[in-house]
């Protein structure tokens, strides 16, 4: 059997280094700011898979796991301990018995029991059914073939037992807000949505939709001294140059930068300061359908990798707010490859690779694309000329973002640019290239690789995290052969952080998503 | 007076149901889907199942038929993305917006028609010359850059007013949304005024009442400024309408929690219901303005009659 214990304490290492020497200071407010929209979508989690919407979330409720920004993975919080079975499918998780919902009642195991029943009611449609489903005889609840599900039992009040349908790491399926537990007896109610009741660090006291979401401490949270601040709003602010004015007059302590931002406030002395970054889990690329007739030849697929001076497009049009992608797997993962050389710009190799594969005139595709800035139609743009070089014309064809999601799952498109979470599970980042997955699920360029299927495979059997690791480094190498994508960029995240605030975590899974209780302001924030 | 009321209150009836249907029409046939925004999931039986459950599975004349029906009781339905219902999601932000609108009209009739008068009192003086740049500027900047201008002036440069945020409703809050919003219209109307004031200074009734001997003050007062209320209030009313379309804009720059900000969320994840509702409200409110001015008329003008 193998044990793993919580380490509580240990979170405190997500906090940069020079808040680490600090003892962090009791009261005041904190004022996040929300940057994804123009409100957030709902104040029941469960049914919202919007990055905004865990901003809040963070704060207000919490899950079985939790992401640990400082180790790059997730760690257990609101279990103390999980035994693994011998063979790596039944989890024994002993949970917390010092956690108090909002309403002051203590969290058992019916209520995780009932949270993630409610998750998987397949009139709903919960977006986090997608983690819970990795539970024996969920999908049967969600199909409605069962009212329950079998394999998550309560041993006693304070530990359940979780059989799992694969070898995983559960860890990467129940850290996210979606997968929050409710309190069984008040989240029935109707009341619940607008006064939602957790079991984070602050507890909720009033939400001005579009405006803002207000949180006060939770006295009863279950980390001793925690959290510091005795308030926290989340204000919506989905205009960046609003937000600019804002941070510059210090009303808000955080702001999301994007690429001209980010020059701008590194020019400046004054604002330098405040940046932080992280490279997300975030893989922007081209697509290409393998249906289209030129993109089913691997050597087009390389000569467009070659044919782009993706450098020349991140430093210049992304102003440096990107890591070049060298192959799938961001930089963050945990099977990244060090080692790995991203294409080099030659167009000569392009012209050469599509001659041999039979385009010496080149040819055309149509390129579906969204408004985005940073993967969107002034990429796109900037990369036409440079295929055209080389002989390959592409044909823009524009769509809103909700559309292109629609267009990527369907299917329906010869190539499209998008960006896509591979992360933090790197094991199911690549398993979207394996021939069993559905093309509607995240296998988008229906890429079918027998040699691939087998290294994916056999990492989902071994033991050895070693091992697994050198097996999916190996798969994400064979993708770089295979090109399948044009490898574009990872994600920097930028945000500018007031100096006050202190305790921020580089977290790879999305900056804004702060674990709060971790957050402390200074003397000096001028929202006391 | 009540049958105009009442006459005009059925008028209202064709128009709503033609915005409703044109709603519905155009979402129904532009690409994207609350499903693909609400679940990124891989199996297509989830898809179908949340189809079903938000009764897009039914063919579009049932649908609409369905909708009809609630609304009919006052039910606009319930919002596919936070599950409220959506009269819940308005009643929360009608205010807020109206309070915008509002404020944006006080300023800009308060300053656009008295800038106006002044401007036709002397047309071609240096005060005409001076308030037609400003009502000319005011009708070709863009709000989205004076916002900008106006927080980074007032709120970084002077610190007198908070950049963006709804607070708790003060006035202090409300300034610089209202001003930005609020620019525009006060240029059309010390335009419209100036020109409205300009015609009837030269129209047979003024001409006789100098000639009566009555004072200037007396015949801008009783005859000019009256006449041209008229034709200002046409414009106004107008312009309540074009206000609850432009201040989607503000309210999105300065987080204003109006309806305007629920629009554009709505539309951009195609939550049918609350677009349709935020969308009728407006119209509604359209509807109840120009009713208002139409009954105000009579008021400033007993020759208007309500036949």
């Amino acid at each position: 059997m193998l044990r793993t214990v919580a380490i509580v304490a240990g979170l405190g290492l997500a906090l940069v280094a020079t808040a680490q020497a600090e003892t962090p200071r009791k009261g005041g407010t904190i004022r996040m700011t929300a940057p994804y929209g123009s409100s957030f979508t709902s104040l029941d989690i469960h049914t919202t898979q919007r990055a905004q919407d865990e901003i809040y979330a963070k704060a207000l409720h919490r899950s079985l796991y939790i992401w640990n920004s400082a180790e790059g993975k997730p760690v257990l919080e609101l279990a103390k301990e999980d035994v693994i079975s011998d063979e790596g499918l039944v989890h024994t998780f002993k949970l917390r018995d010092d956690a108090y919902f909002h309403n002051g009642r203590k969290m058992t195991a019916d209520d995780v029991i009932w949270s993630y029943n409610r998750i998987m009611d397949g009139t709903k449609a919960y977006p986090g059914a997608r983690y819970v489903r990795v539970i024996e005889g969920a999908a049967a609840v969600e199909k409605g073939q069962a009212k329950e599900i079998s394999g998550l039992k309560k041993i006693d009040d304070f530990t359940i037992e979780m059989k799992l349908t694969e070898k995983v790491d559960p860890g990467f399926y129940f850290f996210t807000a979606l997968t929050s537990i409710y309190p069984a007896d008040e989240a029935a109610k109707d009341s619940f949505i607008q006064k939602p009741i957790g079991l984070g660090p602050f507890k909720f006291v009033e939400h001005v939709p579009g405006s803002r979401i207000v949180l006060e401490r939770w006295d009863r949270f279950y980390k001793p001294g925690k959290p510091y601040a005795d308030k926290v709003i989340v204000l919506v602010m989905g205009e960046a140059a609003a937000r600019d004015v804002a941070f510059r007059n210090k009303e808000i302590d955080t702001s999301v930068l994007g690429p001209a931002q980010y020059v701008a406030y590194q020019a400046d002395a004054n604002l330098k300061g405040t940046v932080v970054e992280v490279a997300e889990v975030f893989t922007r690329y081209m697509g290409m359908n393998t249906a289209f007739k030129p993109f089913a030849d691997k050597r087009v697929r390389q000569a467009i990798n070659y044919a782009i001076d993706t450098d020349l497009i991140i430093n210049k049009l992304v102003k440096g707010k990107a890591y070049r992608a060298t192959s799938w797997l961001p930089l963050t993962s945990p099977a990244y490859d060090k080692a790995m050389k991203p294409y080099a710009y030659d167009p000569a190799k392009a012209k050469q690779l599509l001659a041999e594969a039979g385009y010496p005139q080149g040819f055309e595709f149509e390129w579906t694309t969204s408004q985005n800035e940073s993967w969107g139609l002034p990429i796109v743009s900037a990369v036409i000329p440079m295929l055209d070089k080389v002989g390959i014309k592409a044909k823009v064809k524009q769509v809103e973002t909700a559309v292109l999601a629609e267009v990527v799952r369907s299917g329906d498109y010869q190539a499209f640019i998008y960006s896509q979470a591979t992360g933090p599970d790197p094991q199911a980042a690549l398993k979207c290239f394996h021939s069993s997955t559905p093309q509607p699920a995240c296998n988008y360029m229906k890429f079918s690789n027998a040699e691939f299927d087998k290294l994916i495979d056999e990492a989902g059997q071994v033991d050895d995290a070693a091992k697994r690791t050198q097996l999916l480094q190996k798969a994400n190498a064979l993708l770089y052969e295979e090109a399948p994508v044009w490898f574009f960029n990872y994600n920097k995240a930028v945000m500018a952080v007031q100096p006050w605030l202190r305790g921020i975590q580089l977290n790879a899974t999305e900056l804004t998503h702060q674990s709060v209780e971790d957050l402390w302001v200074d003397e000096t924030s001028p929202a006391k | 007076m009540l049958s105009f009321l009442i006459r005009r209150l059925l008028q209202t009836i064709p128009t709503v149901l033609a915005v409703v249907l044109l709603v519905f029409v155009l979402f129904s046939v532009v690409p994207g889907s609350i499903v693909s925004s609400m679940s990124d999931d891989s199996d297509p039986q989830v898809e179908l199942r949340m189809k079903k459950q938000l009764g897009l599975d039914d063919p579009l004349y049932v649908r609409f038929g369905a909708y009809i029906a609630k609304l009919a009781t006052g039910d606009f339905g319930t919002s596919f993305r936070t599950r409220e219902p959506v009269t819940a999601m308005i009643a929360k932000r009608i205010w807020p917006t109206l309070q915008l609108i509002f404020a944006a009209m006080a300023f800009s009739v308060v300053i656009g028609v008295p800038l106006g008068f002044i401007a036709a009192l002397k047309p071609g003086g240096i005060v005409d010359t001076l308030a037609m740049i400003v009502a000319v500027s005011g009708l070709s900047i863009a709000k989205f850059w004076l916002g900008l201008v106006l927080m980074y002036l007032f709120a970084l440069k002077l610190g007198w007013l908070p950049s963006f945020g709804y607070g708790d409703g003060g006035l202090k809050y409300l300034v610089l949304p209202a001003v930005t919003l609020g620019v525009s219209p006060m240029a059309l109307f010390a335009r419209t005024t100036r020109a409205a004031v300009l015609e009837i200074m030269t129209a047979d009734f003024v001409r006789t009442a100098r000639s009566k001997g009555m004072s200037e003050t007396r015949v801008v007062k009783w005859h000019v400024m009256r006449n041209a209320l008229v034709i200002i209030l046409t414009t106004v009313g107008l312009q309540f309408g074009a206000l609850m379309g432009q201040a989607v804009v503000v309210e999105k720059l300065f987080s204003w929690p109006g309806i305007g900000s629920l629009l554009v969320d709505s539309v951009l994840q195609r939550d049918i219901p609350a677009v349709q509702g935020s969308i009728l409200v407006v119209v509604l409110a359209f509807l109840a303005i120009n009713l208002l001015i139409d009954v105000l008329y009579g008021v400033i003008d007993p020759r208007i009659r309500y036949a």
